[in-house]
């Protein structure tokens, strides 16, 4: 699966009416398979890139083509469905619902997706990341590591082209990272799963091939 | 993973916001089961089937406290009328049945009515096509016997052969010498008459101080031939004192003999034609000056729509604006929580959830809240009619039915539905026009 933004701008209104460039990306590119660390600065639109990539944020201009596929033009219900079966996300506060299991938390991913929940894939995946004994844990009840394997395993669930990663170790130990990393790198590899990871970190960054930094294409100025 | 599950596991994630919301709906709905169940209850009393009988004569006055006193054996008894007047209407064609009560006294402790009736009484049809079963004993057929509802034997624990006196005019420190006998106990009628003691109308006159004196028939005959009454005359000198000084009682003239009300059942081979009998008769007897002639079905009809009609609308008006206002309380829970759920809501628009999605999940928590607070109510309003239904019945002489069920409960559930459905949108709304990446932020 490719990955490619052109010309993409996105700016916030702020409360004085005057408009903030968070985005203005001439091109970026993914190939399929690659996996890519991302690095840029605390509020340097690094999540808001990734919202838009995932079709969560709309890009004021231009065009976001998962396999040619433009993201922006697709009806918001397409979006959706596009985004549950085609792109996996691991966040930085991991996100899991705290009124679900383990397993259900990755079983709720599926639900979204139009097919048919995949319990056996479900199971396979969190014993992938080595939670085969906590399935019926609730968040409040995993470790830090622990949740996050969880939504490593859930991101995984629907066979994604695609996986977006906003800073998934900034919240854990050095010992969770390093197995977090592993564990998604290792992941993307085996199912070919196009990477993008966004982090501030160039200690994680540095397990990457391919290191880009935003502030080199995202030319925000020139919006303003 | 289905939408109700999902909403499931939401509403157990806040277990105890969730149960005090659902809580509310179910005293609601329990506080209206036990209205509409009372409702049932009262109406089934004063139903057009109280009674069998077409025609109720008595004393000129109030046709409702005529039929409150012989059918409900409520409200004081109105003025007595001539026995003769009975046994002239007896006579009569036109009457199948012609069935005398004297009422006035009750029981020893004053909790339940005396009713001076005759045998006759047990053959008729106490409502249209049932006829007295007796759960013990047979009907009265000497003078001081005495027959008794299902409800008086209960309280009392009486059974054929129980001797007792009554308290002269519901006068508990005026008691009779005379004692009657239980001959038979009334097998249950879940109405009035299960509160009720017969006893023989001869017995009943056999009782010191209830027959009129001589002076009184006088003084009655005169004023009957000043007003030229067509109800047979007695020679005026043949009427006994009713307790002769110092004497042996004399037996009782039937010129000092009244009685309450007359229980008329007309000739005709069917309710049409017995009501067409007694449509001709009424007026007749309403133009003399002695009775007055009531169609207890029209009293107890206007009795339904006037009085218990209004109190059962006012109350179950009542009862639904306390649903109503529990409704309120499950939209008030759920839009509060939308603050803190905004992040959960986008958590799911993030792994693909739509916004009808997130919107339904929000119906089905509202519609599960309501619906199981619903069955709960449900539950503890019978629980509470089960259990409160043989207070009310001691305290009101009011028959409740535990396992009674009104067909109007069918509707609380389709009517929650809506509910929860209304109180749900707007939550719902706000789930749908989340902001999936401010919600992410937050």
């Amino acid at each position: 699966m490719s990955l490619v933004l052109k010309d993409v701008r996105k700016s916030y209104r702020e409360p004085d009416g005057r408009a903030l460039p968070v985005l203005n990306i001439a091109e970026f590119t993914v190939q399929s398979g690659e996996q890519v660390a991302l690095l840029g600065p605390s509020g340097g639109g690094k999540t808001t890139l990734l919202n838009v990539i995932s079709g969560i944020t709309l890009p004021d201009s231009g065009a976001v083509l998962i396999d040619n596929i433009d993201l922006a033009r697709l009806h918001e219900v397409r979006r959706d469905r596009f985004r549950a079966q085609k792109i996996g996300f691991v966040f930085q506060t991991f996100n899991l619902l705290q009124a679900f299991s383990a397993l259900e938390n990755v079983l709720l991913g599926m639900s979204f997706s139009g097919k048919p929940v995949d319990r056996k894939r479900a199971l396979e995946l969190l014993d992938q990341v080595g939670l085969s004994h906590r399935l019926h844990h609730k968040p409040s009840r995993l470790s830090v590591g622990e949740q996050q394997r969880v939504a490593v395993a859930r991101a995984l669930a629907n066979k994604p082209s695609l996986l977006l990663a906003d800073e998934p170790t900034a919240n854990v130990d050095v010992k969770n990272q390093n197995t977090i990393l592993d564990l998604i790198c290792t992941a993307c590899h085996e199912n070919q799963v196009s990477l993008l990871m966004v982090t501030h970190s160039l200690e994680v960054a540095g397990r990457f091939q391919r290191v880009d930094r935003l502030t080199d294409f995202n030319r925000t100025e020139a919006v303003a | 993973m289905n939408l109700v599950t999902i909403a499931a596991k939401s509403i157990r994630q806040r277990w105890l916001a969730s149960c005090l919301t659902a809580l509310s709906i179910a005293l609601g709905v329990a506080l209206m089961v036990a209205v509409l169940v009372i409702n049932g209850v009262v109406s089934r009393m004063f139903s057009q089937n109280a009674t069998g009988f077409d025609m109720i004569l008595g004393a000129k006055g109030s046709p409702m406290q005529l039929v409150l006193n012989t059918i409900y054996f409520l409200d004081k008894p109105i003025e007595n009328i001539p026995y003769k007047y009975y046994l002239d209407i007896k006579k009569k064609k036109w009457a199948a049945h012609a069935i005398p009560f004297a009422l006035g006294d009750t029981t020893e402790d004053g909790k339940f009515r005396i009713v001076g009736t005759i045998p006759e009484y047990f053959e008729c049809d106490y409502v249209p096509g049932k006829k007295f079963e007796f759960q013990a004993g047979k009907p009265i057929s000497g003078t001081f016997d005495a027959v008794i509802g299902a409800r008086v034997a209960r309280a009392y624990g009486w059974s054929v052969g129980k001797k007792f006196p009554i308290a002269h005019g519901g006068n508990t420190s005026d008691i009779h010498d005379e004692k009657f006998t239980v001959s038979g106990v009334l097998a249950p009628t879940g109405l009035p008459i299960d509160r009720a003691v017969f006893i023989n109308y001869d017995g009943f006159y056999e009782i010191e101080g209830h027959g009129k004196s001589k002076a009184e028939v006088e003084l009655e005959e005169q004023a009957r031939r000043d007003a030229e009454i067509v109800i047979p005359q007695p020679p005026p000198d043949s009427a006994p004192p009713a307790h002769p000084a110092g004497g042996k009682k004399e037996k009782i003239s039937d010129e000092q003999k009244q009685v309450t009300a007359i229980l008329v059942q007309s000739a005709g081979k069917s309710s049409a034609e017995q009501s067409a009998v007694a449509f001709l008769i009424m007026p007749r007897i309403n133009k003399g000056s002695v009775a007055q002639a009531v169609n207890p079905i029209e009293q107890i009809k206007k009795l339904l729509n006037d009085v218990v009609g209004n109190i059962r609308t006012m109350l179950v008006v009542m009862t639904a604006l306390i649903i109503v206002v529990s409704g309120v309380g499950i939209f008030v829970s759920i839009y509060n929580s939308m603050s803190d759920r905004k992040r959960e809501i986008a958590i799911m628009r993030a792994l693909g959830a739509r916004r009808h999605t997130v919107f339904s999940i929000i119906i089905a928590e509202s519609v599960l809240l309501c619906l199981g607070g619903a069955l709960m109510g449900l539950l503890l309003g019978h629980a509470f009619v089960f259990v409160a239904g043989p207070i009310v019945e001691s305290r009101s002489d009011i028959l409740i039915d535990p396992w009674f069920f009104e067909q109007h409960e069918l509707w609380i559930l389709p009517a929650l539905l809506v509910l929860a459905v209304i109180v749900g949108l707007v939550p719902g709304i706000t789930a749908y026009r989340a902001d999936v990446a401010k919600g992410l932020s937050e």
